[in-house]
């Protein structure tokens, strides 16, 4: 593989990992309340949760340009505040990843924590344990192989995107070009065997990632 | 010890729980067909379930009234329930160390001596998923025991322990209250039990008491 196209996957690789780090807290944290009996609201954020996973990505893409834009209410705040830009920056690359694979990693995390036997969530209270420390030494590590499987599969989302991201980020090379992008112009631009080589990269992760995540979830329905 | 529930009701499927009473036996059983609502009024107590009252009070601790109701962590309240509740991702150590207070200068309530008494020293390193019946049921007594509770809530420990496992267990059982100075509730279907057991036995149907004494007069 060439050096650019090497960049690409490293680029692609550090931006989604980024990504399914910065939804990972956010995520376990709507995946519980998700997870728990009813309470106000629980339909409406379950419907906006789910949102990115079915609308098209370039229309999710346009949502966040218009937010994030310096002319957005969220771009303009941070360009005027603190200097920072976010459209056609590898911020927009990870924001892109991180909104389209945000409800991959609610999805799992919540069925992990359902599955959770609330007796042991109630044990743990009747032996003194708080909610934090009945989080963090009940739930969390009973619903952690679902868990894992949510950011594996968040992971892989994100390596796919493209949509949302070309929007979002365009397509400079070495600075925004994820592998999606990369191939798309190589394909754009008649060179085959470069497509051909990173389509290979692409489902080398791809498969690795799913393939962990469903094993990882098969060996929790086994438990 | 004084146990006071005062006009707890709780619905239940097809009736409801309704209790108004003040316990002061050390060893009580709560004794009842199936169904009659004997876990409920232990979850009740425990905190686990919210039932509407006046007053629920233990030894001048309010447990909860009509204005306010302790969180259960706060209960101090070793609940031992019929079902599974050992934690599966933890060894029988940390199990019953889970609710252990790192300060517990009371060398009745050390590691040491609960499980010394109850016989499971043996255990500690193992998973608990390997453990039988008999040793699960033992581990969350001593669990229990480790949290330095002020009152044992015990639901049917015995049931589906074979003959000389039940034996073993109700002769822990009957030692318990005087070695670690602890009353405790104990719900029952075995006349048997409730007559070794306890002190007082509280008859239960369909959420109502309908009858309370010693158990040698009361089953006679």
């Amino acid at each position: 593989m060439q050096s650019d196209e090497w960049q690409a996957v490293r680029f692609t690789l550090a931006a989604c990992a980024g990504s399914t780090l910065v939804i990972l807290p956010f995520g376990l944290a709507i995946a519980w309340l998700l997870a728990r009996p009813r309470w106000l609201g629980k339909s409406i954020v379950e419907t906006i949760v789910t949102l990115p996973l079915v609308m098209p990505p370039v229309a999710t893409g346009l949502i966040l340009l218009k937010l994030l834009g310096r002319r957005g209410p969220v771009g303009g705040f941070l360009h005027r505040h603190f200097g920072t830009d976010i459209v056609f920056t590898w911020r927009a690359v990870v924001i892109a990843a991180a909104v389209m694979s945000f409800p991959l990693l609610v999805r799992s995390a919540r069925v992990g924590f359902q599955e959770v036997n609330r007796r042991y969530e109630q044990m743990a209270r009747t032996l003194g344990a708080g909610e934090w420390r009945v989080f963090w030494s009940i739930s969390l590590p009973l619903a952690g192989r679902a868990i894992c499987g949510g950011v594996l599969l968040a992971f892989a989302r994100a390596v796919g995107e493209f949509g949302a991201t070309i929007l979002l980020a365009g397509n400079i090379p070495g600075e925004t070009q994820t592998l999606s992008l990369r191939i798309y112009e190589a394909v754009q631009l008649g060179h085959d065997a470069t497509a051909y080589r990173l389509l290979l990269v692409c489902v080398v992760i791809a498969f690795v990632a799913v393939f962990s995540a469903e094993w990882l979830l098969r060996k929790r329905d086994a438990r | 010890m004084k146990l006071e529930l005062r006009n707890v009701r709780l619905p239940l499927s097809g009736f409801d729980l309704e209790i108004d009473l003040e316990i002061t036996a050390p060893r009580t059983g709560i004794f009842g067909p199936s169904g009659a609502g004997k876990t409920s009024l232990l979850e009740t107590i425990a905190g686990l379930r919210e039932a509407s009252c006046d007053r629920i009070r233990f030894n001048e601790i309010s447990f909860a009234d009509s204005a306010h109701t302790m969180p259960v962590r706060l209960r101090q309240i070793g609940y031992v329930p019929q079902d599974d509740s050992l934690f599966p991702h933890l060894d029988v150590r940390r199990n019953l160390l889970y609710g252990h207070p790192p300060d517990a200068r009371d060398p009745a309530f050390s590691l040491e001596h609960v499980t010394q008494f109850l016989g499971i020293e043996p255990l500690l390193a193992r998973d608990v998923r390997q453990l039988s019946r008999g040793e699960r049921q033992r581990v969350t007594i001593g669990r229990a025991l480790l949290s330095g509770p002020r009152l044992l809530l015990l639901d049917e420990p015995l049931t589906g322990l074979d003959r000389k496992l039940r034996e073993t267990i109700l002769e822990q059982l009957i030692k318990l209250p005087n070695e670690f100075g602890l009353p405790m509730l104990y719900v029952t279907h075995d006349r048997a039990e409730a007559i070794e057991l306890c002190d007082e036995v509280l008859l239960l149907e369909r959420g109502k008491i309908i009858g309370r004494g010693g158990p040698a007069k009361l089953f006679a």
